[in-house]
């Protein structure tokens, strides 16, 4: 009866007034930014850590987790009165939301997104309540060797799940892995990659990474192209699906919650990766699967569902491990460090105040989203005619004043800059910025466990196979590099993204 | 005659190698240590050499196997973005928020396709506004809000 009792813990914390307000906050938010095009949840969460340096941690994280999900649930809107994705893990409902709303179906179209993510909201919540603790306790068993071996499989992982070339996306976190070790080493006291610039010589902050790679390099990116949106704007209305329709999407709202619980515990994977996967799985089980892409039901629940659930499992490796399998979870990372916390599975039974305030304000944060997200999407698509000239412009302002005041430096923001810069031309490149921010921040945890696992070994590289647990992990790198070396499966994966896209 | 058939890949290869070479190069300087003991510049020469190993191959590819153009870069939000974005930088300590966040309006707003100026300066007064409301006064954010010779 521990998780009941746990439960009651968070409830107490949750239930308090001023985290309610941030969690209303969070959800809002990352509504907001979800339903617009062109910010995503990383770029949000770096502009709004300043503004959590005042609050108490478990305020800030309860508001940072909700802009995450949140903007799951923002992204559809925006996909199916729009047909452009607001967020990224949302491209695939458009395909078929879309088709729904031009058949008069925006109303049940949305509907049913907000209900799937509720759905797989809550699942992925109570999963992720009850598979953190024992993770966490497997997680204590855990020396530098193993920490190691782990996060190498997180990297393949993250390798494997990329879009495009396996080469470049490997080059790309070996990249961050560098960029990572700007500053000084811990061990030695050694100033490294600073080239005599004293911000530098305190390590390159990850906010600045990910705004100027995240946030700036978007916009500029955005501004490409010349193309004015336009909004459906036909009434929504007749919100409740049909029976016949609900009977039609529970299936696929079941079958995308589990695909998207499990994608988002993998490293690498998270929200975009399950909502893609959820489409294809559907349309390949589908009796008629040429009915996908003109307005098929199930093509909005199960990517909805999948990428709400993942959105939240993908807690789970970063609250028991300390691990961030993607982005946004690094970004939780630098968030909890602000606030003195290193993450890993000591916050569980240290902090557990914090550990299960915020899963039950992920409940209630998804409760608030099914309840407020309906009534407000007339305000949504409001907001959507608002033109992107002035969009952007206020999104700049806000990154600039966030990195600014993470030390009241401009030379952060010159940095931004810089990597706003970098972001662009890799982009243009082909090549992903998510692995590189990965290797950023995984790269001096993993230098750090590297030399104590060798220190205990006293230099035998051998410490790596002879543990168990690290052998397996290393064991399951090497399958996943030979998988998608394999020409077969490398085939699959092309096929996979190019539908994606 | 040996033919470039994958730009993009060339080029990204070419920019790892380059990173790769320059990081190992620095590397040098920093102790190496053991495989025990492990100097501050035994990771980093690692990393740096694979980096550049990556990139080479990255290249050889490029030669081999066909793959799209570099599309053409979009140079005047580029330049104007990331100018905004300095100037607000330089302005925001010495002439205050209102006037910096006003400054990276209007220089990024020249970034876009469309400009007009009683548009931008609207858009830019009330997002100065809105900042100095929330930021300075709300959330408490160190910002000098007006220049600082003028307030003292």
């Amino acid at each position: 009866m521990d998780l009941i009792h746990n439960l009651g813990i968070g409830f107490d914390v949750a239930f308090t007034f001023s985290n309610l307000l941030y969690c209303l906050i969070g959800v809002l938010l990352g509504t907001l930014i979800g339903v617009l095009p062109g910010i995503g949840p990383v770029a949000t969460i770096a502009m709004l850590l300043p503004a959590t340096f005042t609050l108490p941690p478990v305020s800030a994280l309860i508001m940072l987790a909700g802009i995450y999900y949140g903007a799951q649930y923002g992204g559809s809107t925006t996909a199916i009165l729009v047909n452009i994705p607001g967020e990224s893990s949302s491209v695939v409902t458009a395909l078929d939301g879309y088709q729904m709303a031009r058949q008069g179906k925006a109303g049940t179209a949305l509907a049913i997104a907000a209900l799937g993510s509720f759905f797989a909201g809550c699942v992925a919540t109570f999963l992720l309540a009850a598979a953190a603790p024992p993770l966490a306790q497997l997680a204590f068993k855990f020396g530098p060797a193993e920490y190691f071996s782990l996060m190498v499989l997180g990297l393949i992982a993250a390798v494997v799940l990329a879009h495009g070339s396996v080469l470049k996306a490997v080059a790309m976190i070996v990249l961050g892995l560098v960029l990572g070790l700007v500053g000084t080493d811990v061990n030695s006291g050694m100033a490294r990659y600073s080239f005599n610039v004293p911000e530098l010589i305190d390590g390159l902050n990850f906010v600045c990474v990910a705004m100027g790679m995240f946030g700036f390099a978007e916009v500029i990116k955005n501004l490409e192209d010349t193309g004015e949106r336009q909004v459906f704007t036909k009434e929504v209305h007749n919100l409740m699906p049909s029976a016949a329709e609900l009977k039609q999407a529970t299936p696929a709202i079941l079958r995308g919650t589990a695909l998207g619980s499990l994608l988002g515990i993998l490293p690498g994977g998270g929200a975009v990766l399950a909502s893609f996967s959820a489409y294809t799985l559907e349309k390949k089980i589908a009796k008629d699967p040429s009915r996908f892409g003109k307005g098929a039901i199930e093509g909005v629940a199960a990517p909805e569902a999948a990428n709400n659930a993942a959105a939240q499992t993908s807690f789970i490796p970063l609250l028991t491990l300390g691990i961030p399998p993607n982005p946004v979870m690094a970004m939780m990372v630098g968030a909890m460090i602000i606030q003195g916390i290193q993450p890993g599975p000591q916050v569980m039974s240290e902090r557990p105040e914090l550990f299960w305030g915020m899963i039950v304000s992920m409940w209630i944060g998804n409760l608030m989203l099914v309840i407020l997200n309906l009534p407000l999407i007339g305000m949504w698509v409001k907001l959507l005619r608002v033109p992107y000239r002035l969009l952007y412009p206020a999104i700049l302002v806000f990154c600039c004043i966030g990195v600014y005041s993470l030390s009241n430096n401009p030379v952060d923001v010159y940095l931004t800059a810089f990597f706003g810069l970098l972001g662009y031309v890799l982009v243009k490149l082909d090549c992903e910025p998510a692995p590189l921010l990965l290797g950023f921040i995984l790269g001096p945890m993993m230098e750090e466990n590297l030399r104590r696992a060798m220190l205990l070994s006293r230099g035998d590289p051998m410490t790596f196979l002879n543990r168990p647990l690290s052998a397996t992990l290393l064991g399951i790198s090497l399958l996943l590099l030979l998988l998608i070396l394999a020409p077969a499966i490398r085939k699959k994966r092309e096929e996979a993204f190019q539908e994606a896209d | 005659m040996i033919k470039l058939r994958s730009p993009r890949d060339f080029w990204a290869g070419l920019l790892f190698l380059a990173v790769g070479i320059a990081a190992a190069w620095i590397a040098r300087d920093y102790p190496m240590g053991t495989g025990g003991r492990m100097g501050p510049g035994y990771f980093p020469f690692v990393l740096s050499t694979l980096l550049g190993v990556l990139g080479a191959i990255i290249m050889a590819v490029s030669f081999t196997v066909d793959g799209p153009k570099v599309d053409r870069f979009a140079l005047r939000p580029l330049f104007l973005i990331l100018l905004a974005i300095v100037i607000f930088g330089l302005l925001a300590k010495t002439l205050g928020l209102a006037i910096a966040i006003m400054a990276l309006v209007v220089v990024s707003a020249y970034g876009g396709h469309e400009f007009k100026w009683t548009e931008v300066l609207i858009a830019g007064f009330v997002l100065a506004l809105f900042s100095v409301l929330v930021f300075v006064y709300g959330l408490k954010l160190p910002f000098p809000v007006w220049p600082t010779f003028i307030t003292g």
